[in-house]
């Protein structure tokens, strides 16, 4: 066989040739590349090379292993395939350049070393196959949120020219050597199939040299390409993995916010990068299925469209500003924060820092609509968002034959840190006091606040207001120091999530936080609870965003439905997967988004009623309750679902 | 002689306004019970004839001048001052609206005297004058004794019901001339009605009046359904038209339309003075707010504690059944 | 521009308002203190004049619980200077309280003669008069009150003036600066400045303390014989049940009354 890069052409050998294209791809690409980290540089610091055997971790599992892809089983399974080959015609196509740039090399060919051919023509074939499943799904079923682009039909276009060029390459020499390489099946497939069209054998090893030659070519065009294509991410991605935040709940570190370039720091900005534009963030976000304007996968797009317009044009910006014109605001307000999103993403990642990096910047300008500021001033005043008197906090223990402890005064075992929804919302009162009968009964030793338990501050984070989160936390913190209690816990999530991971440590230096529905599950394992009669409900159960995607607390409600005796069906999305209600990130405190098709609550309440039989929809949160209640008045459901919460199905089962 | 009474009559665009005829009611009960006269001042340009139904005093001091066509405080306060300090009536009784908000704090520092303000009754006690003023936004009243001999009072609207302010005879009138007035450094350049081609709330027979429990711009499409089952239009407290919900020619109120329908229906309206004030001689008052302490429940007729989102739509199923049974029976 | 915003603070209604002992006046246990909230859409009115027209805003407020964070708010939000008047006794009247405003403000150098005084048009605890009038007739300039928009013109000294009248009518004026404006509301919503702004206002912007000039001003005031809860003279029937119950009383109710 001859060797492609010896031949001459045009007058000159193979080799020059192939000197001249590598050089002029490895230019355009690498230059790219480089004004591309230029870019980034400008952003803020951020430091992400701590814990570094994580960070291998978190890369072989979804890099190598593309865990996240394989949620949607299909596609990730063609996905993965597609990885692989692409990892091995990576390899050999290197293998291939340096033995092609440097002639005097005494390396073999790569499809001339066994194992190596084998490998390589296997995945090609089953990479071929996989091709065709993601062009079918992307161009016949197209799922929410994926773009039919020019860009992804020439990638995909390439890919199969790299592969089938290969393939018909290891056919052509097959042809060409005869029985040589019998342990290359496909070659020896393929080359029979084109004996069998016709193809005369003495062309066979003009037409290896031709498909050599389309291969390196075409793979040496796509490296230049893949920088100015959404195909960056296959560079971009592994980084991102590598790079992606150990605490995804946690918070972006302070700042003043973020409206420009600079304002960002350099991985909110790699985000762009790393995205390939799947749609999955879109798919499982609340506010978007709700047909409101956010868009994650949008958000995610403009942030690339800004870096690369810093890449494209490092001199001077186009006068749109990035936070007003590009990325308006009601889209930044949209936000749940229900984590979703970047749950899901397969390259990790993070809308949420972005958003909440903006919504920084728009609180800092006082840019915010009136029904938040009045939450702010609330909050900032009375502690509650309600707006109403903090002195009337405990005014929900009134109605209760026994008195409360008050952990300010007097040593608990518990400290019940009630929220303010759990107080000071009408419909939600008897669910507390359903609670503290029931703590009552267990004989459990807790107390309360009264009138010092303030907003724990979750929200007013996640909407921006760093200030008044640490306002809260200040106070709070104070009031938690003097009050003597060995442990805490709370009704609800959003005060569950910032005492456990954003508040410093409480109950000197213990720091246990619980969800009641964590202790409910421990008293009634103890026998402390014990049902009277088993509740013959048909139920599903809503995992609270706060509570389960955040917190990782998806058992002990169920272990507490399951001592409870009722019949719990899962919905469709349940644990890690479950759907927003949409109080979160402040939501519940801002006006409706005009115009929007539906409600996240309405979604998901539908979901609930499409199980045959069940009669009860279960929340572990108050802001859930009152959502799904809504909900259930405008789907019209009400008389055929009905919400109930844990606390009150607790009640009824112990109750003689 | 005897120190009169006063009462300053409020012209609004060419008329008197009631509250006029309710400072007079209850100018009247208290000139009575000190067995002195009650006198009517008349302040405007071209303004005698109007004098003509103040007859509920026994006269009626008409003072006219280029300078008191619009209604600038001080311009009235400036005229007015010198007038009082030479006639010396021992109350002066000042309407409180949009009109005259400051007159009766400016005319008091002019004349050193006493003013109080947010009078919702005057009366004598012991002998003594005492008034009731609302203070905290009706969340407390304060009783005051005035002191002689010369004290002003700003009087809310709805102290006595307005017909007993209206008098059958004629009152003498006395036309008092204007001393030159300083040239104003305020003046009225015009007024901006609000938009047209709207209904005119204040003659419908049943309204539908929305507030900030409403929550929601949307659920207004709630509103407009039940008052079009009851044959009536969609108002609004000043919250809803603040925030862009309803234009301003709905607003009920102090700042807004008085409106007297024989049905009015606060939907999610606690029920504030200043709303209060537009609506609250309605013949039927029917109110909706979860909140059971919430003020509009002490002038509403019927009332429910209830959450709106669900009464309305009952409401106008229940009043859309009603129809429908009457036509076919 | 110079701009004087006069702020005060009234009972916060939220709470529950106790009567005190003396049957008089306020228990002030429980009792919180709230800017008047027409000055501070008085406040937000002179912040858009500055933003337009360039120049200064100072503000004035006599000592009261809470009034340094309403101080240190309006700095935070852009005010130039603030001053607090101290030493005075206790909850004043309207008119002993503009008295001293008055007073301080020709002490603080260089502040008069001011193009425009605003404050609110009125406050829920005005029982002796009005500040912005009271003010005007101390010193001696043109007032109007219930006033929803401010337009200066700075080459003749002059502004236009929106007022709102009944009927959702509302007048336009022209002012000869300068003026006491009373406004009941400002063009836009009164601005939000984040907690962190007025936090960082507190370390590193100063209230001035002013002491309370000596007297009253003469001002007459009437004795307070009584505070009372309001007496109310009837409470509405209250209909019970479910929304289908209520609605099908409401319209027997309607039926006998002919509306229905």
């Amino acid at each position: 066989m001859p060797d492609p890069v010896s031949l001459p052409i045009l007058g000159l050998p193979g080799y020059f040739h192939l000197w001249a294209l590598t050089l002029v791809s490895f230019f355009v690409f690498g230059n790219r590349v480089v004004r591309h980290v230029r870019v980034l540089a400008q952003a803020r610091p951020e430091n992400r090379w701590d814990h570094l055997g994580q960070r291998i971790g978190l890369v072989v599992k979804n890099v190598l292993g593309q865990r996240r892809m394989l949620d949607e089983p299909l596609i990730g399974a063609a996905h993965l395939i597609i990885f692989w080959a692409f990892v091995a015609y990576a390899s050999t196509f290197f293998w291939n350049l340096l033995r092609g740039l440097i002639p005097a090399l005494a390396i073999p060919y790569p499809d001339d070393v066994r194992w190596v051919a084998f490998v390589v023509q296997a995945l090609g074939v089953l990479g071929v196959i996989a091709l065709a499943v993601a062009a079918v799904r992307r161009y016949m079923f197209t799922p929410t949120s994926l773009e039919r682009s020019r860009d992804a039909t020439l990638i995909l276009i390439l890919i199969a020219v790299v592969l089938v060029s290969a393939l018909a390459g290891a056919g052509f020499k097959a042809m060409a050597t005869g029985g040589e390489h019998s342990w290359q099946p496909v070659g020896k497939f393929v080359a029979a199939i084109f004996v069998g069209v016709g193809v005369p054998r003495w062309l066979a090893p003009a037409l290896f040299l031709w498909a050599w030659w389309i291969h390196m070519i075409t793979v040496l065009g796509f490296l230049a390409y893949l920088p100015y294509s959404k195909h960056l991410h296959l560079l971009a991605s592994p980084f991102g993995v590598f790079f992606a935040s150990l605490e995804p709940n946690k918070m972006p570190a302070p700042s003043e916010g973020a409206s420009r370039l600079q304002d960002f720091t350099w991985r909110e900005l790699f985000s762009g990068f790393a995205c390939a534009e799947c749609g999955r963030c879109d798919r499982t976000c609340p506010s978007f299925s709700s047909g409101e304007p956010l868009s994650p996968k949008q958000l995610i797009h403009h942030v690339k469209e800004l870096v690369l317009a810093g890449v494209e044009n490092p001199a001077g910006g186009n006068g749109k500003k990035f936070l007003g014109d590009v990325v308006r605001p009601e889209d930044v307000w949209a936000c749940t924060t229900c984590g979703s999103c970047m749950e899901r993403c397969p390259v990790f990642n993070e809308h949420i820092p972005l958003l909440i990096e903006m919504r920084r910047k728009l609180v800092s300008e006082g840019d915010v609509q009136t029904r938040l500021q009045e939450a702010f001033t609330n909050l900032s005043r009375y502690g509650n968002s309600f707006g109403q008197s903090e002195r009337k906090r405990a005014a929900w223990t009134q109605s209760l034959d026994f008195k409360l402890k008050d952990a300010r005064k007097e040593p608990v075992q518990w400290l019940w840190y009630v929220g303010e929804y759990a107080c000071y919302h009408p419909s939600l009162l008897e669910i507390t006091r359903s609670l503290a009968r029931t703590l009552r009964t267990a004989g459990v030793d807790y107390g309360i606040l009264y009138e010092a338990e303030r907003n724990s501050g979750n929200d007013v984070r996640r909407v921006g207001e760093e200030g008044l989160f640490e306002l809260l936390r200040q106070k709070n913190v104070a009031t938690l120091e003097k009050a003597q209690f060995k442990n805490l816990f709370t009704t609800d999530p959003h005060v569950y999530n910032t005492l456990k991971n954003e508040y410093p440590n409480l109950n000197h230096g213990q720091h246990v936080v619980s969800h009641y529905t964590e202790l409910l599950a421990w008293l009634l394992a103890d026998g402390q609870l014990q049902v009277k009669h088993k509740l013959p409900y048909r139920v599903t159960y809503h995992d609270p965003c706060y509570l389960g995607r955040y917190n990782g607390v998806y058992d002990p409600p169920r272990a507490v439905l399951k001592a409870l005796g009722v019949d719990l069906n899962e919905m469709p999305r349940s644990h890690g997967q479950s759907f927003c209600c949409g109080a979160g990130g402040g939501r519940i405190w801002m006006e409706e988004i005009g115009g929007a098709k539906t409600r996240p609550s309405e979604i998901r309440v539908r979901e609930a009623a499409s199980l045959d039989g069940v009669q009860y929809l279960v929340v572990a949160c108050p802001k859930d309750y009152v959502m799904f209640q809504d909900a259930l008045k405008t789907t019209g459901l009400e008389g055929k679902l009905f919400i109930k919460d844990i606390a009150e199905l607790a009640e009824e089962a112990i109750a003689a | 002689m005897a120190q009169e009474i006063w009462v300053l009559a409020e012209q609004w665009k060419g008329q008197i306004s009631d509250i006029t005829y309710e400072l007079l009611a209850l100018g009247d009960e208290l000139a009575t019970a000190l067995g002195v006269n009650l006198q009517a001042v008349l302040l405007g340009k071209q303004v005698k004839q109007l004098a003509q139904s103040l007859g509920k005093a026994s006269s009626v001091l008409c003072m006219e001048h280029d300078a008191l066509e619009a209604p600038v405080p001080e311009v009235f306060a400036q005229a007015l001052a010198p007038v009082v300090r030479a006639r010396n009536p021992q109350l002066v009784l000042i309407p409180l609206t949009n009109v005259t908000l400051e007159l009766g704090s400016l005319l008091a520092a002019k004349l050193d005297a006493p003013y109080v303000n947010s009078c919702k009754n005057a009366r004598l006690v012991d002998g003594k004058l005492r008034t009731r003023s609302v203070v905290y936004g009706g969340k407390l009243e304060v009783l005051v004794n005035p002191p002689q001999p010369l004290a002003i009072l700003g009087i809310l609207p709805g102290a006595r019901p307005a017909e007993q302010g209206r008098g059958e005879k004629a009152p003498a009138v006395e036309e008092v001339r204007v001393d030159s007035l300083e040239i104003p450094a305020i003046r009225l350049h015009g007024y901006i009605e609000p938009e047209a081609g709207d209904i005119d709330i204040s003659k419908q027979d049943v309204l539908v009046s929305v507030g900030r429990g409403l929550q929601n711009k949307d659920n207004l499409a709630l509103a407009e359904e039940l008052a079009a089952a009851l044959g009536g239009a969609v108002c609004g407290s000043r919250p809803v038209i603040d925030q862009g919900w309803l234009p301003l020619s709905r607003q009920v109120g102090k700042s807004g339309v008085v409106v007297k329908p024989k049905l009015y229906l606060a939907a999610g309206i606690s029920g504030a003075p200043e709303h209060v004030e537009g609506m609250k001689n309605s013949d039927l008052i029917f109110a909706i707010n979860t909140d059971p302490q919430a003020p509009i429940f002490n002038v509403a007729h019927y009332g429910a504690t209830a959450d709106v989102m669900d009464l309305l739509p009952a409401l106008t199923e229940a009043a859309r059944n009603r129809k429908e049974a009457k036509s076919h029976a | 521009m110079k701009i004087v915003v006069l702020l005060k603070m009234v009972p916060d209604v939220v709470e529950e308002l106790e009567i005190g002992a003396d049957g008089k006046s306020l228990n002030t246990e429980y009792l919180r203190m709230i800017t008047n909230e027409p000055d501070n859409h008085a406040l937000e009115e002179a912040l858009l004049l500055k933003e337009k027209h360039s120049g200064t805003v100072t503000v004035v407020a006599l000592d009261a619980p809470e009034v340094d964070d309403a101080l240190f708010t309006a700095l935070a939000k852009g005010a130039d200077q603030a001053f607090k008047i101290t030493d005075g006794d206790g909850m004043l009247g309207t008119c002993a309280g503009a008295y001293r405003l008055v007073q301080t403000l020709f002490t603080i150098p260089g502040l008069l003669p001011a193009d425009l005084i605003l404050t609110g048009a009125q406050a829920i605890d005005d029982l002796d008069g009005l500040t912005a009038p009271l003010i005007s007739h101390m010193l001696r300039l043109p007032e109007l009150g219930i006033v929803t928009r401010v337009d200066v013109n700075t080459a003749n000294a002059t502004a236009k003036v929106v007022r709102e009248f009944p009927g959702g009518v509302r007048g336009e004026y022209e002012v000869k600066l300068p003026a006491v404006l009373g406004i009941q509301a400002a063009e836009k919503p009164p601005r939000y400045v984040p907690v962190a702004k007025v936090r960082a206002a507190m370390k590193s912007q100063v209230i001035q303390s002013v002491p309370a000039p000596q007297g009253d001003g003469g001002f007459r005031s009437s004795p307070v014989v009584e505070m009372t809860k309001p007496k109310v003279a009837g409470h509405a029937q209250m209909l019970e049940g479910p929304a289908e119950k209520i609605a099908d009383q409401f319209c027997e109710i309607l039926a006998t009354h002919g509306l229905l």
